[in-house]
């Protein structure tokens, strides 16, 4: 079976797949005990498997772990604890920014991409970052104000 | 008070503390205590409903289940407040079967107004038992003790004595007393405070465990293979087909088909790379012309469920008349992740499952009955889940893991896919609703002479909704039908002297139905305040200002007043005499008996391309006593919003074979793009009950937005969703 090297929260890891197409989401979640990430489409829809592969958020759920290969993978295990949570992940416990929390994971992994990009974003600018990442439950105002509030800025009216 | 055996007592300790440590290191060991729970289940015996334990810490048990709503920590507020502990000492076991007593499943909003009030009787009951424990140790009289902050202690000060030492690890033995005294709203301290909710961190951290992340030893990953027409029975499967995937096994139960791995990525593939042929479906109606359709349905009954005066006597001599059709179509719960059970059918008999279901206790006498099994050896575990609101695929996710697990031997994942979801969750049903109404002017306003409304609905049928897999594999079973009350809030709110609603109850419809948010409720005053609108643009009157002339229930005149205050509505007819950009309201008294809730919102049309955008939603929403205001401004907020995406995009269309919005493109929700700047007011009566608030604030919404469009850009939108397409179908002159 083919082993995939990579960095993943930090520390080397290794996947094994018998399918180099195998998406990542499936190698995190069953192989190397990581379930931040969520199956939600798998058709990269909706951004609940979000992880971030050299900084980028990507789309587990349609990401073949063979890519994977000498990349620098973040979970959103590897940001903080329920304990020690980010910046971003404070946030968005501040705010209560999450009912069920199913996309959960997907909106803070973007978020946290956005805000190294853009420090310090507007209204308008998060909403674009988070607008292909989707939310059933309506947490959408809480989670403006979540980003707005890890970005240093006063929780504005979203 | 009897003192339990030291081997039951650890037998209770035990029974929770593994079910919460179990269930991190990987659930295997909360099976050891299956059959020896030891825990009183009875939703009479105060036992059933708490436990202490030494350290002093309290643990609520319940049927009711938080999905996400925030009800667990409202229960544990209330809980602390009524015995007097800190409300970090309180936790919850919610939806368990083998821990939690039945006080029926969550939705309708009952898990405060109802299992939260069953609950705070049940620590009423308690904190009496406890003071009078505390008299005989003491050696005071309880009058002179109290309990707070975990300690019962004299009144006049003194020593005292913690909860843990007093009670800890025993049991109660009391039956639940429903005149035990209440402490006096008043004087709350924990309830009324927005306490944080406990399963947020872990949600944020990705440490929260889903019902999606349970792992058992020897767990198989499954996926079923549908039939690409709804009822489609299987001919023939070519098993080679998938041979060269690693582990696969293929099950098949007539034209049940699933495929299953120890690696879901192979589970995966082989339900894509599966060979199948498969025959005719049971044919669909198609979704276009659905409300012709519906009406040529068989009538399960007739039901007049209002009719105070003579409306079809008034109706029929009125000289000024308004009439109008309302539609609402087929909707997904649309659950951002797919439903998903884990099932252990073991040789043995014992049968454990775990599940997001709304319904655990529910679902295990369906399996019972359905399976002639003892319900004792049945043990449905509820775990997180994605937000269901409502019943989605969940029940019949865990009968195919149920299905499986059995035909393997083996424990079982069954994970729908994202097509499954939207394809095949029960649908919250097509509605329609005939509208009319005589007006008459009266000095500068308007009155409601006479109202009638009637509706199609499917019937409520007895028995278990029945599960997709028991028909693909040829199994009889019940066929219930069940969407919940669908008929509240046709009747017009304002004063009339004449109203009659009548419900055609329908015995089919052509996609299986469920309970989806609010159920009936948002189309039917989508229909009364959209109608309503109608009758004050014709009679040329201030929508507001119309609605309070006929409105005399302070609660309710107060939400009105506060929703125009907080988005400063200037009085006016409608339409907005320049066009593009305009304001809706809508009012609704939830169930007709329930929470008062008021909307009013702000939207730019552009007629042209159809579009609509929502500025900004003010609600003023009145519950009752609120128990958490973070937790209930959060339920608004999504009822808000979520209903603003069901209203702007939301239908489950479907061919003459099978369902056709089945991913994010082809059924699309609410993005970011769209969110509207969202503001709401709390009204809070202590001295009244609590309501529930997991779907009140949907019900004005998709009203208020429909008489914002018509605000801005004089187009009256009768069906949902409002697409561009259908505004400008509607704005072209000669529609209807």
């Amino acid at each position: 079976m083919a082993k995939y090297n990579f960095q993943l929260n930090g520390r080397p890891a290794t996947a094994e797949s018998w399918d180099p197409a195998q998406p990542l989401l499936y190698i995190l979640r069953n192989q190397l005990g990581l379930t931040g990430p969520k199956f939600g489409c798998g058709l990269g829809q909706c951004g609940a498997c979000t992880v971030l592969v050299d900084g980028t958020p990507v789309r587990s759920c349609v990401t073949p772990v063979s890519r994977m290969e000498k990349r620098a993978v973040t979970t959103i295990e590897g940001l903080g604890s329920p304990e020690k949570p980010d910046a971003v992940q404070a946030a968005f416990i501040a705010e209560q920014a999450a009912q069920c929390g199913y996309c959960t994971n997907g909106m803070i992994m973007t978020a946290k991409a956005l805000l190294a990009k853009t420090p310090r974003p507007t209204v308008e600018q998060v909403k674009a970052g988070l607008n292909n990442n989707l939310c059933r439950c309506g947490t959408h105002t809480r989670i403006l104000s979540a980003v707005l509030r890890a970005s240093g800025q006063k929780a504005a009216q979203a | 008070m009897p003192q339990v055996t030291s081997l039951s007592r650890r037998g209770l300790l035990r029974s929770t503390s593994a079910l919460l440590v179990g269930f991190s290191l990987g659930v295997a060991r909360a099976q050891s205590t299956l059959t020896a729970t030891g825990k009183s289940l009875d939703p009479n015996e105060v036992d059933s409903f708490l436990a202490f334990a030494a350290d002093g810490s309290v643990t609520i048990f319940t049927s009711k289940v938080d999905v996400g709503t925030g009800l667990r920590i409202a229960l544990s507020q209330m809980v602390a407040e009524e015995i007097g502990v800190p409300v970090e000492k309180v936790s919850v076991v919610d939806g368990d079967t083998g821990l939690t007593p039945d006080h029926g499943g969550t939705g309708g909003s009952t898990g405060i107004p109802r299992g939260g009030v069953e609950i705070r009787r049940a620590a009423a009951t308690a904190r009496e038992a406890l003071l009078r424990l505390a008299a005989d140790r003491l050696h005071r009289p309880a009058s002179e003790l109290t309990l707070e902050n975990g300690e019962v202690r004299p009144r006049s000060g003194g020593v005292g004595m913690a909860l843990g030492t007093l009670i800890g690890g025993r049991r109660l033995s009391l039956k639940v007393d429903p005149q035990a005294p209440l402490h006096d709203p008043l004087s709350y301290k924990i309830v009324g405070k927005p306490i944080l909710r406990p399963d947020v961190p872990a949600k944020c951290t990705g440490r929260r465990q889903y019902v999606h992340d349970v792992k058992l030893p020897g767990m198989l990953h499954a996926r079923v293979v549908r039939p690409p027409a709804m009822g489609a029975r299987l001919l023939n499967v070519d098993e080679s087909s998938v041979s060269a995937l690693p582990g696969v096994r293929v099950v098949r139960m007539e034209s049940f088909l699933a495929v299953l791995s120890a690696d879901e990525w192979a589970a995966i593939r082989a339900a894509l790379e599966l060979k199948t042929t498969w025959g005719e479906g049971e044919g669909l109606p198609g979704h276009e012309g659905l409300d012709r359709y519906v009406r040529t349905l068989p009538i399960e009954k007739e039901e007049v469920t209002i009719n105070r005066g003579d409306a079809v006597a008034a109706l029929a001599s009125a000289t000024t008349k308004l009439s109008a059709t309302y539609t609402w179509p087929n909707q997904s719960h649309a659950s951002l992740g797919p439903s998903c059970s884990v099932a252990d059918v073991r040789a043995d008999g014992s049968v454990t499952i775990w599940s997001s279901s709304q319904g655990t206790h529910g679902l295990r006498q369906a399996l019972a009955r359905q399976f002639s099994l003892n319900p004792a050896r049945i043990r449905v575990i509820f775990a997180d889940g994605s937000g269901s609101y409502g019943s989605n695929g969940n029940d019949d996710a865990a009968m195919e893991a149920f299905l499986l697990s059995r035909a393997v031997g083996l424990p079982v994942r069954l994970q729908w896919t994202r097509q499954e979801e939207l394809g095949l969750d029960p649908k919250g049903p097509q509605q329609i609703l005939e509208m009319r109404a005589a007006v008459e002017k009266s000095g500068g306003g308007a009155r409601i002479a006479a109202w009638e409304a009637q509706m199609w609905v499917p019937a409520s049928l007895p028995g278990p909704r029945p599960f997709l897999a028991l028909d693909a594999a040829g199994i009889q079973q019940a066929r219930g039908q069940n969407s919940g009350l669908l008929n509240q809030n046709a009747d017009t709110p304002y004063a009339s002297p004449h109203v009659r609603v009548v419900t055609h109850w329908t015995k089919t419809t052509p996609l299986r139905p469920s309970n989806l948010r609010a159920p009936g409720k948002i189309a039917n005053v989508f229909a009364t305040e959209g109608f309503t609108d109608e009758i004050a643009a014709a009679a040329e009157v201030d929508p507001i200002a119309f609605r309070l002339s006929g409105l005399n229930d302070p609660r309710a005149i107060e939400v009105v007043n506060r929703v125009a205050k907080m988005i400063a509505w200037k009085s006016r007819p409608s339409p907005n005499p320049r066009p593009g950009a305009g304001r809706g309201f809508a009012y609704a008294r939830y169930k007709q008996s329930e929470n008062y809730v008021a909307v009013a919102m702000e939207v730019e049309v552009d007629r042209t391309s159809g579009k609509v955008a929502v500025k900004r939603v003010c609600c003023a929403h009145d519950g009752g006593l609120i128990i958490n205001p973070d937790g209930l401004r959060n339920q608004v907020e999504g009822n808000l919003l979520q209903t603003l995406s069901r209203a702007l995009h939301e239908e489950t269309k479907f061919d003459r074979s099978r369902v056709t919005s089945i991913d994010w493109v082809s059924y699309p929700i609410l993005k970011f793009s769209e969110v509207p700047a969202v503001e709401v007011e709390l009204v809070n009566h202590p001295e009244l009950p609590p309501l529930g608030a997991g779907e009140a604030a949907a019900a004005p919404v998709a009203a208020a937005l429909a008489n914002a469009i018509f605000d801005a850009s004089r187009i009256r939108l009768r069906s949902v969703p409002f697409t561009p397409e259908r505004l400008i179908r509607v704005a072209t002159p000669g529609h209807e």
